[in-house]
């Protein structure tokens, strides 16, 4: 318990330290005064709205309240839109997530038993086939695999739709494209390049972590106690690789959404990523410091978790023992 | 460091012919690259020498082409290979800048929170965590995007390439300060630093003297590693739109230009620097691979 508590006051820390990052951005660049006034203002009016903003404020209580502000959801309004910022952040979410979510399983699913095999059988020659792949797929730029794909896919054999999101359909009022097939088809390309490279990368550590504990001590006793080996893969080895690997996967998770950002351009696929560098491209600044803390609040939440599932799957953390 | 070249490391390496490959084909690339000017057919960026006539011109081998532009011309009839030789010259500048920041900043965090501990650890090493959560290619592209919204639009085209490096190289540097860190962690219950501290040396002798040449192998296949990185996040930013001027491309603004005409059939505008990129980021991989199972051969 007191693991978790200093863990969840660290990152309240780590929140805050990223609101101040989403503020000082968001007060000093570019000024707001300039961006709400037409050039007929008088210097006195522009005073006076300066003093109603708040800007003649100690720096402090601004960031104070830009922090409260931020708690009750509200981020200001995009210069570029004219719309509520949060507002805006939750119209793009859901097409975000579904990729991450899509390509984080499958990444999943194929490396968790491409590692354990190329742990085990790491001189064979399915096993080197598998590692040679790996090495490309954590070397492809992502954004390249995704014009292969294009050019592959919709260009020449004309099979995949190359972009935006397709037809949606809504499931206990989740409205998402993976619910029909025609979204299922423009999802698929931009999943897969997300997919391919956090596999490369889960998969080599645990390759790695399982050749570690493979040479251990306790391994060869549980095969000398005649243990069936996979009882020993699974319940001995396998078993004490999952601290780190759970590490990496929560990290792999922040990745996913920094790397949507590419895939999205790559297949204008209407999410958070293409609202970002909208943003970037228009200098709207408001915006910009909201994606900043919206991301920073992913992150540390995903750290969290992970830490939570430490506590899980370690009785040496659960007991203090650290 | 270099007394480490231990008698077998040119054994080592002949037998390692994908090695050998890589490091020719890295070497080939420095020195076409560096000397761009002398080996490129054609000069892409001069208005003068360029025709619009000369556009969209496929590679030498197909049918329509001019044997004067080999891998073909643009839309603007700028020749792809000179293109990607210039261009090339801007990714392994801004890789190679950006790590040897993230080297610099990386080992004097390391070195500092590893030898004296205490404070100085607790806090550099939080803020090194903090950093760590978040993926390098993020807060690079952020530093972009917030210097590109707060700089004006010339200066920030004028800069392109040294803010790329500085962005790339701070997104960079936790890494480094991390592993310096646990190996001066080693190094500092070692019976030579008691020694030196006994004899009483300067704290800055022994660190730099002493302590750093023994931390350096790690420090070298990381940065192999992260030249690669550096490289394809180059790329990636540059592709995004957020890196070089477009009248100064690298590979990255390269693939973007081309990916703009897939559907009208010239394949060649990408696929030519995409498969330089490829090439550049495999062959770095592929020596860091071999130099990390050199230095530690317990892996392999």
């Amino acid at each position: 318990m007191y693991f978790l508590l200093a863990r969840l006051f660290q990152a309240a820390i780590v929140m805050l330290c990223v609101a101040f990052v989403g503020f000082l951005v968001f007060q000093y660049i570019g000024d707001p005064v300039l961006s709400l006034v037409g050039q007929e203002t008088t210097v006195q009016d522009r005073e006076a709205l300066r003093e109603s903003l708040g800007l003649n404020d100690p720096i402090f209580v601004q960031y104070l309240r830009y922090v409260g502000n931020a708690i009750q959801g509200d981020f200001g309004i995009s210069y570029s839109f004219n719309r509520d910022v949060s507002e805006m952040i939750a119209d793009r979410l859901p097409a975000t997530v579904e990729l991450v979510l899509l390509s984080g399983v499958f990444s999943l699913i194929l490396a968790i038993p491409a590692g354990i095999y190329t742990g085990i059988r790491r001189k064979g020659g399915l096993a080197q086939t598998i590692m040679a792949l790996s090495v490309i797929g954590v070397s492809v730029p992502s954004f390249l695999l995704g014009i292969l794909l294009i050019l592959v896919y919709s260009v020449w054999l004309n099979w995949l739709p190359s972009f935006g999101r397709g037809d949606t359909a809504s499931l206990f009022t989740l409205e998402s494209s993976l619910f029909t097939l025609d979204g299922l088809s423009h999802a698929l390309m931009p999943a897969a390049v997300l997919c391919l490279f956090q596999l490369g990368v889960i998969l080599r550590l645990i390759r790695a972590e399982m050749l570690e504990v493979l040479r251990t001590e306790y391994i060869r006793f549980a095969w000398a106690r005649g243990l069936p080996g996979q009882r020993v893969y699974l319940r001995h080895a396998l078993k004490n690789t999952l601290v780190p690997v759970v590490t990496a996967i929560g990290l792999q998770l922040s990745s996913l959404f920094a790397f949507s950002i590419i895939t999205e351009r790559v297949f204008q696929w209407p999410g958070m990523g293409s609202l970002l560098l909208h943003a970037i491209g228009q200098s709207d600044i408001p915006l910009l410091a909201a994606y900043l803390i919206f991301v920073g609040l992913v992150f540390t939440i995903s750290n969290l978790v992970v830490d939570a599932i430490y506590v899980l799957i370690d009785p040496r953390i659960r007991h203090g023992a650290h | 460091m270099f007394e480490k070249i231990r008698s077998d490391f040119w054994y080592e390496l002949l037998n390692a012919p994908v090695t050998v490959v890589s490091l020719v084909i890295i070497l080939l690339m420095a020195i076409g690259c560096t000397f761009a000017p002398v080996f490129a057919p054609h000069t892409p960026f001069d208005p003068a020498t360029i025709s619009i006539l000369d556009n969209n011109l496929p590679p030498a081998w197909e049918s329509g082409s001019d044997p004067r532009f080999l891998l073909g011309t643009d839309l603007q009839g700028r020749d792809v290979l000179s293109a990607m030789l210039y261009g090339g010259r801007i990714s392994l500048l801004v890789g190679l800048g950006a790590v040897a920041l993230s080297v610099v900043i990386g080992m004097t965090v390391g070195l500092l929170a590893g030898y004296f501990g205490g404070m100085t650890d607790a806090i550099l090493m939080r803020v090194a965590e903090i950093q760590f959560a978040f993926p390098p290619i993020l807060i690079a592209l952020l530093f972009n995007g917030i210097m590109k919204a707060s700089l004006p639009a010339n200066v920030f085209a004028q800069a392109a390439v040294p803010i790329m490096i500085l962005a790339i190289g701070l997104a960079g540097w936790v890494q480094f300060a991390r592993i310096v860190r646990a190996s001066v962690l080693v190094q500092r219950g070692q019976d030579y630093v008691t020694a030196c501290q006994a004899i009483g040396l300067p704290t800055s002798t022994i660190i730099l003297r002493h302590i750093t040449p023994n931390i350096l192998g790690p420090v070298l296949v990381l940065a192999m590693l992260q030249i690669a990185v550096a490289i394809v996040t180059e790329a990636t930013l540059s592709f995004l739109g957020l890196g070089t001027p477009l009248t100064e491309p690298s590979l990255g603004a390269l693939i973007q230009i081309g990916s703009q005409y897939l559907f009208s059939g010239i394949w060649w505008v990408v696929i030519f620097p995409g498969t330089m990129l490829l090439v550049m980021v495999i062959a770095f991989n592929l020596v860091a691979d071999w130099v990390r199972d050199y230095l530690n051969p317990r892996l392999r």
